[in-house]
């Protein structure tokens, strides 16, 4: 399974020749998702990805951008080995991507070990913005606890007392738990981890969460999985009865399949779509005029990994052998984000505002809109754990 | 007639020169990948001769027998993890451990034979595979990073991709040669027999059972060898390495290379995995001058040639590439 | 106390998909000796013809039924041009066949309709919880599930115990060549099943892409659950497969449901939730492993001479 650019891309790589000193180009490695259920967040950020690259003119620095896109078929022994061969064989000075915390998490020794830049570009464990933080690794998204901090939050906000959370199990799905867990007051009734990727059916979770009655039921269903949740859960009549609040399971690429059913069900994001800058506008214009479709978050945060590696490459003036200098322009986020800008956190997880998205319909179509700001300049819990300073 | 130019001997000479070749040539070019995928298929050939010892010779087919693989591999990652970064206890232990698992799960299942037994090996795979799978400390299903390769108390560097692929390959010629002497020897006779005519063996004296067994769990201990060299390489491991699909990969090495002989199984790595990186290379390369943007998009799609070849493998071609190689006439 | 019926409800559904799955498998493999790991690619076929029909015609019943004409015609074709060959050979030229069968069609799946999955949407009449007893909601569409699939058991047996074909089968089953030797004709009757095994794959391929939609590889997971069952049931019975699925559908769901609760008294729940399901997969593969050792026949073996 490669992506679309790879015969391209590869049959320039094994023109094996000696080493050459200095690159002619800027080659960026994007490892994402590109095929079953969940293709379609790979595509958003693909898409975004290239947009950006359109708007810098397809340079960086005065050197042209060769992108080769590498699919991780959401599975971390895929994407550890995606990652090796872009950095061994194709060489990249950046590899940019990873939606899942488990491929990234898989995927980091090698970046890191070979001095490799890599942005994540969504996926954000615990882990990485802790103990295992390294000069050598950028995010463009958050930390994973951040977004359901703020759900916490603004649960405490409606005098929710009591929740039953239902999530997948694997890393991201434990750090979005532990992080409502972290700021909700109320009672945690329930705590139900599914089998991820391959379960899609909630029928046992879900029969759990009714008979627990609680207040309000906590889910974060990335991708199909959340169109699949919101689907059962009208199934078995639960909508309209409890309450629901999200991370992460409603957005642009899921919304046009959940329709109806994702009406009155707020989440939290670091940016939506209507947010009242320059650059966004720019962007999500252009996305909808080239892909007849709306950007999601994933696409937005692989738009901004675009412009902050081209804010270090044109630091160095295209020398991407000048590795601490590039470390450390990317590290100033000197560049004009679509949320409106950001700082860096020691460990170089953003340091961002959080706001409350609700869905709203228009015509026949739903689109996502900003009700509230829930929290400023959150910063995450683990960049104590991060030796960096 | 000179036997000993066969075009089958040959051809395996030609291989092996190749293979102990290679860090030489991608030393000159620097293309380290070349040498990291040849790593990779020089284990994997490992993994999959061991199984042809049991499937070819025995007649056994365990479709649980990358269960082995995942066995070596956590011992090395749950040492690595708890501290123990020292080949000299890694590896014995691992050994050990693969061959207690082909022992019990030999036992289990030998009394049983054909699909069934193909079905047994399944289940227990399956089993280990979920046990991996619910082994939360260890990463479970997310896999478990491995911070150092094994140490050998600076005799072996094996973070120096040379000496780990010569290591792999002395470790892969090793197994070929002791899969050869034991098919030549009087237990591989038994072996062989048993697979062709249990009830005849069995009437002329021979305990079958413990031979197959002792085969069966000789066939694991190398595989979890293989696992330990696995884990090294990726500095990964993962239940994912251990379900039933990895095990029909190297079935399907071993088929296509050639199941009758001792170096079918490596053959068979060799031109899967090197068809694997090639192929598609190649349509679009060769295509792209004639037709232009279609022979991309074949390219991408060249997965679709494998299953139909293993079919007319299996169809017609019994013996795999080996068989396909001219033998020369006996005299 | 009606959670946990609620709980067998949804096991009892589960078992009966697997039913539909594994009573074609042990069909073939009763019938013509063939061992068919491309049993799960039919599939993965049906859910994707019947969510292309349902997009093209606007109506889940349509596209659900054009989807399982196209499964028997597919079935047919593949058994006519390829599959006849492997007739009377070993069983792992069976596995390994087939095997290639699998990678073939996920990357023609692929290559027609793209690598992401597609979803297959429910009518509004389905797509409601519907009250079964006092005080247990349940899905309409799970429901459904339950019903077509106990239909369709009810009429493989009258297929099978009260019709001349039926009659065929079941002498084929149990003594090929005899059945041949009457003069019937043998390979009509071998593509004629092959083909009814592919809708009954199909059909709960179909049923199923509403909750899991159709994507590539859909099959490989379920086809092991599959074979499991026809071991534990007994090659060839198709009361077996309906015994054993259920059985397996029921442990599975409910060890699913309630393990992760009981491992929770002595680990965290995140620990409890991985260990929980592993171990109740892990229980069906023991289950099989005890049957294949003590019964290998199975439980309901087709009486073989």
């Amino acid at each position: 399974m490669r992506g679309k650019l790879l015969a391209v891309a590869a049959i320039s790589a094994l023109a094996a020749g000696p080493v050459v000193a200095q690159n002619k180009s800027v080659k960026i490695g994007f490892v994402s998702t590109f095929s079953g259920p969940t293709a379609v967040i790979g595509n958003d950020m693909r898409n975004s990805f290239e947009l950006a690259l359109d708007h810098l003119g397809r340079k960086m620095g005065g050197l042209p951008v060769e992108v080769i896109y590498e699919d991780d078929q959401q599975k971390p022994e895929v994407g550890v080995q995606k990652t090796q061969k872009l950095i061994e064989s194709d060489k990249v000075d950046f590899i940019v991507g990873y939606i899942w915390s488990n491929v990234l998490l898989a995927s980091l020794k090698p970046a890191v070990d070979s001095k490799t830049f890599l942005i994540s570009a969504n996926a954000g464990p615990s882990q990485l913005a802790g103990e295992q933080c390294s000069p050598y690794v950028f995010s463009t998204s958050w930390q994973n606890d951040q977004t359901p901090q703020a759900m916490g939050l603004y649960m405490n906000q409606k005098g929710v007392k009591s929740a039953f959370l239902i999530g997948p199990n694997y890393a991201a799905g434990k750090d979005m738990l532990a992080g409502l867990k972290s700021t909700f007051k109320g009672q945690v009734i329930g705590e139900e981890y599914t089998k991820w990727p391959d379960q899609l059916d909630f029928s046992a979770e879900l029969s759990k969460a009714r008979a627990a009655k609680p207040d309000a039921i906590f889910v974060f269903y990335p991708g199909a999985a959340g169109v699949q949740f919101l689907n059962q859960y009208a199934q078995m009549g639960l909508k309209g009865q409890i309450p629901l609040y999200t991370a992460f399971t409603i957005d642009e690429t899921t919304l046009p399949k959940q329709k109806d059913l994702a009406l009155g069900v707020p989440g939290a994001q670091e940016w939506v779509n209507d947010l009242p800058n320059e650059q966004n506008k720019k962007f999500v214009a252009d996305y909808k005029a080239k892909n007849k479709s709306s950007p999601s978050f994933y696409g937005a945060q692989a738009y901004d990994a675009a412009n902050l590696i081209n804010s270090a490459v044109a630091a160095v003036k295209g020398d991407t052998s000048k590795k601490e200098d590039m470390r450390k322009a990317m590290e100033k986020a000197n560049f004009k984000s679509v949320r409106g800008g950001f700082k860096y956190g020691n460990n170089h997880m953003p340091i961002q505002n959080f706001y409350l998205q609700d869905v709203v319909k228009q015509g026949d179509d739903f689109a996502l809109k900003t009700v509230a700001t829930i929290v400023e300049n959150s910063q995450d819990r683990f960049h104590d754990k991060c030796p960096m300073k | 007639m000179n036997a000993h130019l066969i075009a089958r001997n040959v051809f395996v000479a030609a291989l092996v020169a190749f293979l102990l070749a290679l860090p030489l040539y991608t030393g000159l070019s620097g293309n380290n990948f070349l040498l990291t995928l040849f790593t990779r298929i020089v284990i994997l050939a490992m993994a999959a001769t061991s199984l042809n010892l049991i499937m070819g010779f025995g007649g056994m087919v365990s479709f649980g027998h990358a269960a082995y693989l995942g066995i070596g591999g956590y011992v090395v990652g749950i040492l690595a993890y708890e501290g123990v970064y020292s080949g000299f206890l890694q590896w014995p232990l691992a050994i050990v451990i693969s061959a207690l698992f082909a022992l019990v799960i030999g036992v289990l299942s030998l009394r049983t034979r054909g699909v069934y037994f193909i079905m047994i090996t399944l289940a227990f795979a399956q089993m280990i595979y979920y046990v991996g799978v619910s082994l939360n400390r260890y990463g479970a299903d997310d896999g478990l990073t491995i911070q150092h390769r094994s140490q050998f108390a600076g005799l072996l560097d094996l973070s120096n991709r040379i000496v780990f692929y010569y290591l792999c390959l002395a470790l892969l010629l090793g197994t070929i040669y002791l899969v050869w002497r034991l098919i030549n020897s009087r237990f591989g006779m038994v072996i062989q027999g048993a697979r062709s005519n249990d009830r005849r063996m069995r009437s002329i004296g021979f305990p079958t059972f413990r031979y197959r067994l002792a085969c069966f769990v000789i066939a694991g201990a190398m595989c979890g060898l293989a696992g330990v060299l696995l884990a090294n390489f990726n500095s990964f491991i993962s239940p994912a390495m251990m379900h039933w699909t990895r095990s029909g990969d190297l079935i399907v090495m071993a088929v296509l290379g050639g199941m009758g002989s001792v170096f079918g199984p490596a053959i068979g790595a060799v031109a899967l995995l090197v068809l694997e990186e090639t192929l598609p290379l190649a349509i679009g390369r060769l295509g792209y001058p004639l037709v232009g943007d279609v022979a991309l998009r074949a390219a991408e799609y060249w997965q679709i040639v494998l299953g139909p070849l293993l079919l007319a493998v299996v169809l017609f071609a019994r013996g795999g590439i080996y068989g396909l190689l001219p033998r020369g006439r006996r005299d | 106390m009606l959670l946990f019926i609620e709980q067998c409800l949804n096991g009892l559904q589960v078992g009966l998909l697997l039913f539909l799955l594994a009573a074609g498998l042990t069909l073939v493999f009763g019938i013509m000796d063939l061992v068919n790991l491309a049993h799960g690619s039919l599939y993965m076929l049906g859910a994707y013809f019947a969510a292309s029909f349902a997009a093209l015609t606007d109506s889940f019943v349509l596209g659900a039924l054009l989807g399982l004409g196209a499964m028997f015609l597919v079935g047919a074709g593949l058994e006519v041009t390829t599959l006849r060959r492997l007739y009377g050979r070993d069983h792992l030229d069976h596995v390994l066949g087939t095997f290639g069968l699998i990678l073939f069609f996920n990357e023609l799946v692929r290559m027609v309709w793209g690598p992401g999955s597609l979803s297959l949407p429910l009518p509004s009449w389905l797509n409601r919880s519907i009250e079964i007893l006092p005080g247990v909601p349940y899905s309409a569409y799970r429901f459904s599930i339950i019903v077509v699939a106990l239909v369709v058991a009810l009429l493989l047996y009258l297929l099978v115990m009260r019709t001349r074909i039926g009659m065929l089968i079941r002498a084929g089953a149990s003594n090929r060549e005899m059945v041949g030797a009457l003069g019937v004709n043998i390979q009509l009757l071998y593509t004629l099943v092959f083909g009814l095994g592919a809708v009954l794959a199909g059909l709960a391929g179909i049923m199923q892409a509403p909750i899991l939609t159709a994507h590539i590889g859909m099959g490989e997971n379920i086809l092991i659950l599959a074979f499991v069952v026809i071991i534990i049931g007994g090659i060839g019975s198709i009361r077996g497969a309906l015994v054993a699925s259920i059985f397996v559908g029921l442990a599975d769901t409910v060890g699913r449901a309630y393990l992760p609760d009981l491992l929770r008294l002595f680990l965290s729940p995140a620990a409890a939730s991985t260990a929980g399901p592993a171990l109740s997969s892990m229980l069906i593969y023991v289950l099989m492993a005890i049957v294949l050792v003590l019964r290998p026949e199975g439980l309901f073996p087709a009486a073989r001479r």
